[in-house]
């Protein structure tokens, strides 16, 4: 008969935290997060110091005061009597505009070159790598710069659209190109509400609902088809229900467009998308997309060929497998790199001061730190507006990820 | 033993990041080298010649300081900044001072913390529009498309200007001249706006100047001069002294070729012997060697030497002295007594 008795009790001594393994690793995470602190403590109080060496306060009330200069592309109403804080809205709402045109013309582009850059034509798929190439290979900057320097120095001035000897002239009287930007008819509603917001909202939530619509009527043809074996054939249907009741809300509402005009210096009326705007927007585009392009490629080429190949045995068309087979997993592929790609569009859009085009680098970090004085507020504000749009796009592209993902059983 | 080492070290850095900013003339002595900040380039007032050395009106006040104080007009490093980084590099002592076109007003001097030392160049925001336009006045300026420097108080001026005579017009925001020039010359901006000697001096550069014309309004009061960061007054005292003497210079008739003989003894006027240091003890005041002005001055000439030679109306800018004239001829050039 044995007894088993306990092995001694062993007591903690201090010497443990250096060398009994249970507790090391603790011990130096906490030495780091000490040293961690101390070293943030010592930037703070490091820039405390310095600045009541220059006898300046942190202070944020210049945000409040009369920013005193104009900003020529606004989303919302702004003067020179605004206050900083409403300059900065206009220059985050510039920023978001640039970052939202951006990602959606780079995601086009950029799938249209993945895919092309697969194709078996020789000739296409080695333009597209010429391209990729390119692109990804010239900093950012000098391709808006370039863009910008082709809009200004090619393109004629409004002044050479006036007189009976003009050498230019309006494409169909309607959309004028010069060297201060595009300037297309606008749409306006004679006989809506008041505000312009409300009457584009009214319009949009028609059209949202008419998509719906459309949903509710494919469901049910792919339940008929599932009861029955035979589809319906709805398109006509769903065109009608997506173009009709969103016409006839336009209709009501008295739709019409406003051609530019060319009145003393520029073009009055329609709508004016300036050259930095484009010049920004093309540039930010092209660039990203040449990456997003690869990302695409990688996705597709991460899918089996035996994938394609088991479709086709079951009958499929090459168009269908792809759209079918090929794509849906292959975005799980896409999709993750897709957002940082996003996120670098969004980041480089401060590049925007190359062209004189007022995002939030322009306004808030550019001109208010300049007449104000305030560096480290104006840019700590600037960083802070940064991360909140640049989570804001992390986090609704998870969202999409997470719905795309395989659902693992 | 290492952790030690590291933390010495760490404290250290924390020490010399948090200690007190050292007088900026023993600083500059020890570097031997003055960093001035000048703009990125203004044709007369501060640009490289063709052979990469900067000259200019204000660069000569630049050289002045340097002569005074290490005794080598050469010895200047010129920081190039924008409207934009002027300020940041002035306050962050990346540069000891400013000599850059820059418009004296309250709150760059109150709230941002500097100190203008003077005034050397009185200016006034003006227009330039291509003439085929057939603009005669800035009144007829409505809907405009305006390039405009950012960060600046012409930036400013404009947003008031128009706004008071209910005008509406197009700011194009650019960052340096060179870009002004470019979308100006392409028509991509109908007018451009900035001090009137920097128009002149910008349109000296056109290959066609005489098909642009500068619009009679002179819409602000532009002085422009050196400038300083506050708190180091000794410094200021420098800076400020050095631009008087070489306006006293041009007003006592002291010019860079009777220098010499002026400086060498003593003669009968006993305010160029007192700024010259053949009497009195001022260069003493200041810190400096007797000498210091007489270096100052032979650097560029005096006031009116400078002025001749970069601005003038015998160069291709050709502005007249008109307000920059000494005082004795009607001018506003008037620097406080040697004394």
């Amino acid at each position: 008969m044995t007894t088993l008795s306990d092995p001694p009790k062993e007591s903690f001594r201090l010497s443990m935290l250096l060398y009994d393994t249970r507790y090391r690793s603790m011990t130096i995470q906490v030495i780091a997060l000490i040293g961690f602190s101390a070293f943030v403590w010592w930037l703070i109080g490091n820039t405390a110091q310095n600045m009541a060496a220059l006898g300046k306060t942190l202070s944020f009330r210049f945000l409040w005061e009369p920013a005193g200069y104009d900003i020529n592309q606004r989303l919302i109403e702004y003067s020179s009597q605004s206050s900083h804080f409403r300059a900065a809205m206009v220059g985050v709402l510039n920023t978001l505009v640039i970052a939202v045109l951006g990602c959606a013309l780079a995601t086009v582009l950029g799938i249209i070159i993945g895919v092309l850059r697969l194709s078996r034509n020789w000739i296409v798929a080695r333009i597209m790598t010429v391209y990729v190439e390119m692109f990804r290979n010239v900093p950012v900057l000098l391709w808006i710069v370039l863009a910008m320097a082709i809009m200004i120095e090619t393109q004629p001035a409004p002044r050479a659209f006036k007189g009976d000897d003009a050498t230019a002239s309006m494409i169909f009287d309607a959309v004028a190109i010069t060297n201060r930007g595009v300037f297309v008819p606008a749409p306006s509603f004679t006989s809506g509400f008041a505000s312009t917001g409300l009457n584009w909202l009214i319009v949009l939530l028609v059209f949202a609902a008419s998509i719906f619509v459309v949903r509710l009527v494919r469901a049910r043809a792919t339940a008929t088809q599932e009861a029955t074996g035979i589809r319906p054939t709805t398109w006509y249907l769903q065109l009608g229900l997506l173009i009709v009741p969103t016409a006839i809300v336009l209709l009501v509402m008295g739709l019409q467009w406003t051609s530019p005009e060319l009145k003393g210096f520029n073009f009055k009326g329609g709508l004016h998308l300036r050259n930095s705007l484009i010049a920004l927007w093309l540039a930010l585009s092209l660039y990203t997309a040449a990456f997003i392009a690869e990302n695409v490629r990688s996705g597709i080429m991460a899918i089996s060929k035996g994938q394609s190949e088991a479709a086709g045995a079951l009958g499929l068309r090459p168009n269908r497998i792809m759209s079918l087979v090929v794509l849906p997993q292959a975005l799980r592929v896409i999709i993750p790199p897709l957002i940082s790609q996003y996120l670098n569009l969004t980041k480089n859009s401060s590049l925007a001061i190359a062209v004189g085009y007022m995002d939030i680098t322009g306004t808030l970090m550019g001109i208010s730190l300049n007449q104000t004085g305030r560096e480290l507020e104006t840019l700590l504000l600037g960083m802070l507006i940064y991360l909140t749009i640049s989570l804001l796009i992390s986090a609704a592209m998870n969202v999409y990820n997470a719905r795309m993902q395989l659902v693992e059983r | 033993m290492n952790k030690s080492v590291f933390i010495g070290a760490l404290t250290a850095a924390g020490l010399a990041a948090a200690a007190a900013p050292a007088a900026t003339l023993d600083e500059v002595k020890e570097r031997g080298v003055l960093n001035c900040g000048v703009s990125t380039g203004v044709p007369g007032f501060e640009a490289p010649n063709a052979d990469g050395e900067w000259e200019g009106f204000d660069v000569d006040v630049c050289r002045a300081v340097a002569a005074a104080v290490l005794d080598d007009a050469k010895a200047v490093e010129f920081v190039p900044t924008t409207g934009k980084t002027r300020f940041t590099a002035l306050a962050s002592g990346e540069v000891d001072m400013l000599s850059r076109v820059t418009t004296w007003t309250f709150s760059r001097d109150v709230d941002l913390k500097f100190e203008f030392v003077g005034v050397n160049y009185y200016d006034g925001q003006g227009f330039m529009v291509p003439k085929e336009l057939g603009v005669t006045s800035a009144t007829e300026l409505d809907g405009a498309t305006v390039c405009i420097q950012t960060g600046t108080t012409t930036e400013l001026n404009l947003a008031d200007y128009f706004r008071v005579n209910n005008m509406s017009y197009e700011p194009v925001p650019i960052e340096t001249q060179t870009e002004a020039q470019q979308q100006y010359l392409a028509g991509a901006c109908d007018v451009y706006t900035t001090d009137s000697s920097a128009l002149a001096s910008v349109r000296s550069s056109f290959a066609d100047a005489s098909a642009h014309t500068i619009l009679p309004e002179i819409i602000s009061k532009e002085p422009l001069g050196p400038l300083v960061r506050h708190g180091d007054n000794e410094w200021g005292d420098i800076v400020r002294w050095t631009l008087n003497a070489l306006i006293a210079a041009e007003e006592l008739g002291v010019t860079s070729a009777n220098i010499g003989e002026l400086s060498a003894a003593a003669g009968d006027n006993p305010e160029i012997n007192r700024l010259l240091g053949t009497e009195g003890n001022l260069g003493e005041m200041l810190g400096l060697d007797a000498q210091w002005a007489v270096r100052a001055i032979s650097a560029g000439g005096n006031f009116g030497e400078s002025f001749e030679r970069h601005i003038g109306e015998n160069t291709p800018i050709g502005l007249a002295r008109g307000l920059n004239a000494q005082w004795t001829a009607g001018g506003l050039m008037y620097s406080p007594p040697f004394r």
